[in-house]
């Protein structure tokens, strides 16, 4: 709009938008905070704010008793390898329906994400005896085809609407070059749409990461991520506020500070394109 | 070697036939445009030759070989596309090089024809930038040399001039114009303008829903149009079509006439109407002239400046020697 | 715009995800659909034959199912009404000219990112605790008596958790849409004299009908499912057991498979009405 704002208009949305935008984040900084403080601070009445004796204690204690580091990996290796893997399932399918579309392409793409949209609870027994006939119960295998499958019809999705921007006549012209499918996709497909995988890898690692349903339900310690870890703090050792604080704060930074680098794809990703 | 032979080739999209069952060859060397409006099935027949789409029944040869189940990869033909089709991701130099990856050519023989490409195309200076840097003539120049260093049976040129502005567009004409002498490979050139078909064709394949309406040199369709289509398509301005009984004078169902071939006086000619719009193009001067009775606008060619306002009554003489004379079905009356 | 070639290929690279999905909707659910007929107890005698409809009736008739339906629309009624009203104002204020609004952006989305597990510990414990949690401190300090949320206020609790995670998403792809209105349109209306209100009302709203919409439909499938925060806050009690929450006891605690599996075909059908509205609109788009 080309058009002068006053700076006293200005002035006031500023103070309007921070205010709220603080409020919003307020739990998460108070969490953060309160994981500096000793457990006698973090429940002090009036609460303390930033006047405190800062400690890393908290930190050194949390990883101490529940080996954060172990959880951390399984969150890593499942958010990660879920991804990983959909990616590589699903940019085949992707370039199928993005470039040589068919009257059938469209109830696919449907269909994959209707299977998104069936309750877990609806056939957690039936996994669960799956998972046990083979063996796969509080495995990080295991977790990462469930985790897979779920995330599959987005990743596919995703990966549609970034194919389907990317003209036609290019894929046509590697073809008339002499490249053949493999080098079509390899060299001329996946460079391209860079951008696109990167969004579809990070926002798909986000929805993996905070997974809590599968993860809470499928693992007991071995394979047990960063969801576990933190609901096990929901015992009565919770009522330390600053070792819960400690834990919070190192089971969301990871993913807080993927999530605000991926931000600009989130809506698309999370609309499946009805959105832009 | 290049001679490309369609044999009843057709395509259908489902149900809807986009060419009806065609035959056409192209020969060796030749300089071949399809020219036709737009659906007019010109850019499909292209796919067909190119190998992007499959023909619905039919056979396409290439030197004598079926090429009809053959893909596109290993036609041996290149292509020139409408949006350049350029990777985005690549430098030129990457973009010329690729066909040649794909064909496993050895690396110094590569440098040497990017190079010699380069310079015959000036794109020397240019090599390292990525296509998102160069202006749209230096692209069109990137996509030539890619389908250049393959050196293709035949090269296919999908309407590659219609993103180029106008004073672009004429240039270029005359690069490809300048390579076609050089390399004397067969070329197929895809295009809706005319102009760029006269200009450029040994060979017009004038086009309709599909069907072929005549094929020809450019003056062959310019003197003898088989059709009242071709008669109108090719030409500018338009030729003026004439019927009822001005045309019956002439044992004609419908006479057409070029507006270069009428002259415009004062009085004394055989027709007469009123000057409406006028288009003064220094060079040459366009009249569109009402109420002459004979169809709702004549339109006339003058050299030069000629001194006829809007509104002034004036007389025409058309050379009856030029006219075209069609039947009721609009097809030409020879002798 | 393929040849047989292509078309071919396009068929065995798609085969790999069709055929797993395929797989991973078929076999559990004909596995849920099975058990659902039969009275099965993994602890107390296992698989004791086919009972017919008699899991779906005793699903339906036991005193914990309305309830929990119940429970379960509040939350999500709630959640949406919370969401979308407060996500189209936020998203208002946001669009405005200011200073340091890519900053406040990523403040506003941040509990997006919060997992589950962890936002509901941190409400329950440092917000809602009625000894040391900060709400018991403000009520203390303006003398009046704290509560405790999550057995006396305990819907409501949940509903402020759910809509604080759901906000930020809410308010972004409002946003978004809000920043893809043509601001000629706007001016258009200014110099036809419409209010600020009017314009709101007249262009705005109209505009972003296709992204509430979507927000409705995918936060109602995600909400549908809510677990961990129940699972963490109350475990199901003070009248905050879902139909979700439901089922999962059903299965797990008290381990009758048969009865829980009746119930996630109730969830199932539930989940697949309000799908077939979203993939409508998806549909749609995929056309345009």
């Amino acid at each position: 709009m080309a058009r002068s704002v006053t700076q006293q208009r200005k002035a006031i949305n500023t103070v309007a938008a921070w205010a709220v935008g603080l409020l919003i984040f307020f739990p998460i900084l108070w969490t953060i905070l309160t994981s500096f403080k000793t457990e006698a601070q973090a429940i002090n009445d009036p609460p303390l704010f930033f006047f405190f004796d800062w400690t890393l204690e908290n930190y050194a204690v949390v990883q101490e008793r529940s080996d954060y580091m172990r959880f951390l990996w399984n969150s890593i290796a499942i958010a990660g390898g879920s991804t990983v893997l959909g990616i590589i399932i699903a940019i085949p399918a992707a370039w199928s329906m993005a470039f040589v579309p068919s009257k059938r392409t469209k109830d696919i793409l449907l269909w994959m994400l209707s299977t998104k949209m069936l309750p877990a609870v609806g056939v957690l027994y039936p996994i669960y005896l799956i998972f046990i006939r083979l063996g796969m119960l509080d495995s990080r295998t295991g977790l990462i085809i469930v985790l897979m499958l779920c995330n599959l019809p987005i990743i596919v999705w995703m990966l549609y609407t970034y194919f389907k921007e990317i003209p036609g006549e290019i894929l046509e012209a590697a073809r008339m070059d002499g490249a053949g499918l493999k080098e079509e996709i390899l060299y001329v497909l996946t460079p391209m749409a860079i951008p696109g995988i990167a969004s579809t890898l990070l926002l798909n690692i986000i929805l993996a990461w905070n997974e809590a349903f599968w993860t809470l339900n499928l693992t007991a310690a071995k394979a047990a991520p960063l969801t576990a870890f933190i609901a096990s703090y929901s015992s009565p050792e919770g009522l330390f506020y600053a070792k819960l604080s400690a834990a919070s704060t190192m089971a969301i930074a990871p993913i807080l500070i993927l999530g605000w680098f991926s931000q600009k794809q989130l809506v698309r990703g999370l609309t499946f394109g009805a959105v832009k | 070697m290049g001679r490309i032979t369609l044999d009843k080739v057709t395509k259908s999209f489902g149900a809807t036939e986009v060419i009806p069952p065609l035959d056409l060859t192209i020969e060796d060397g030749e300089f071949t445009v399809f020219v036709g409006p737009s659906g007019c099935g010109k850019s499909t027949l292209l796919r067909l030759i190119a190998g992007l789409e499959d023909v619905t029944s039919g056979q396409i040869r290439i030197d004598g070989q079926d090429a009809t189940m053959t893909p596109p990869a290993k036609r041996g033909l290149a292509m020139v596309f409408q949006s350049y089709a350029l990777y985005p991701h690549m430098s030129v130099r990457k973009n010329i090089a690729f066909p040649m990856k794909m064909a496993g050519i050895d690396e110094a023989e590569q440098n040497r024809r990017i190079e010699s490409a380069a310079k015959a195309l000036n794109l020397t200076d240019y090599l390292e930038r990525k296509p998102g840097q160069l202006s749209g003539g230096q692209r069109q120049r990137v996509a030539i040399g890619r389908a250049i260093v393959r050196e293709p049976a035949a090269f296919l040129f999908d309407e590659p001039l219609s993103n180029l502005d106008a004073a672009l567009r004429v240039g270029m004409r005359m690069e490809i114009s300048e390579l076609h002498k050089k390399l004397a490979t067969t070329m197929i050139y895809v295009t809706h303008d005319q102009v760029e078909a006269m200009t450029m064709a040994d060979k017009i394949v004038v086009l309709r829903s599909g069907h072929i309406e005549q094929v020809g040199s450019p003056l062959e369709l310019y003197h003898s149009p088989r059709n009242l289509f071709v008669a109108g398509f090719i030409g500018s301005p338009k030729m003026n079509f004439i019927e009822g009984s001005e045309a019956a004078k002439y044992d004609a169902h419908t006479v057409g006439i070029r507006p270069e071939h009428i002259a415009i006086s004062d009085s004394g000619g055989a027709w007469s109407g009123v000057v409406g719009v006028s288009e003064h193009l220094g060079s040459d001067t366009f009249f569109h002239i009402h109420d002459t009775g004979l169809a709702e606008t004549i339109t006339v060619r003058a050299d030069g400046e000629v001194g006829f306002r809007h509104g002034d009554r004036v007389s025409l003489t058309p050379r009856t020697d030029v006219m075209h004379r069609f039947d009721a079905q609009g097809l030409r009356i020879t002798a | 715009m393929a040849t047989q070639h292509s078309r071919s290929a396009a068929r065995i690279m798609m085969a790999p995800a069709v055929i797993l999905l395929l797989g991973w909707m078929l076999v559990p659910l004909t596995m849920t659909l099975l058990f659902s007929f039969k009275k099965y107890l993994p602890l107390r005698g296992g698989d004791l034959g086919w009972v017919g409809f008699d899991n779906y009736i005793r699903f339906v008739s036991s005193s914990a199912f309305w309830p929990s339906v119940q429970a379960t629309l509040v939350i999500v009624g709630g959640v949406l009404a919370i969401t979308v009203i407060f996500g189209v104002l936020l998203a208002l204020l946001l669009d405005q000219p200011m200073w340091g609004q890519g900053i406040v952006r990523i403040l506003v989305i941040a509990p997006f990112f919060v997992m589950p597990t962890v936002s509901a510990l941190v409400w329950k414990n440092m917000f809602m605790d009625p000894v040391n949690g900060l709400f018991a401190h403000l009520w203390k300090a303006f003398g009046a008596e704290p509560i405790s949320w999550l057995s006396e206020a305990s819907m409501q609790s949940i509903i402020l958790i759910v809509s604080w995670q759901w906000l930020p998403f809410a308010t972004l792809i409002l946003l978004t849409a809000i920043q893809s209105l043509d601001s000629e349109q706007l001016e258009a209306a200014e110099m036809d004299g419409a209010s600020p209100l009017a314009r709101f009302g007249y262009i705005i709203l109209p505009h972003l009908g296709r992204a509430i919409t979507v927000v409705v439909l995918i936060q109602t499938i995600f909400l549908l499912s809510i677990f961990a925060e129940i699972f963490v806050t109350t475990g199901g009690s003070f009248g905050t057991r879902t139909l979700t929450f439901l089922i999962f006891q059903r299965v797990l605690e008290s381990q009758n498979v048969g009865l829980g599996s009746a119930g996630g075909v109730y969830a199932i059908i539930l989940a697949n009405i309000v799908a077939a509205f979203l993939m409508r609109i998806v549909g749609k788009n995929l056309d345009a």
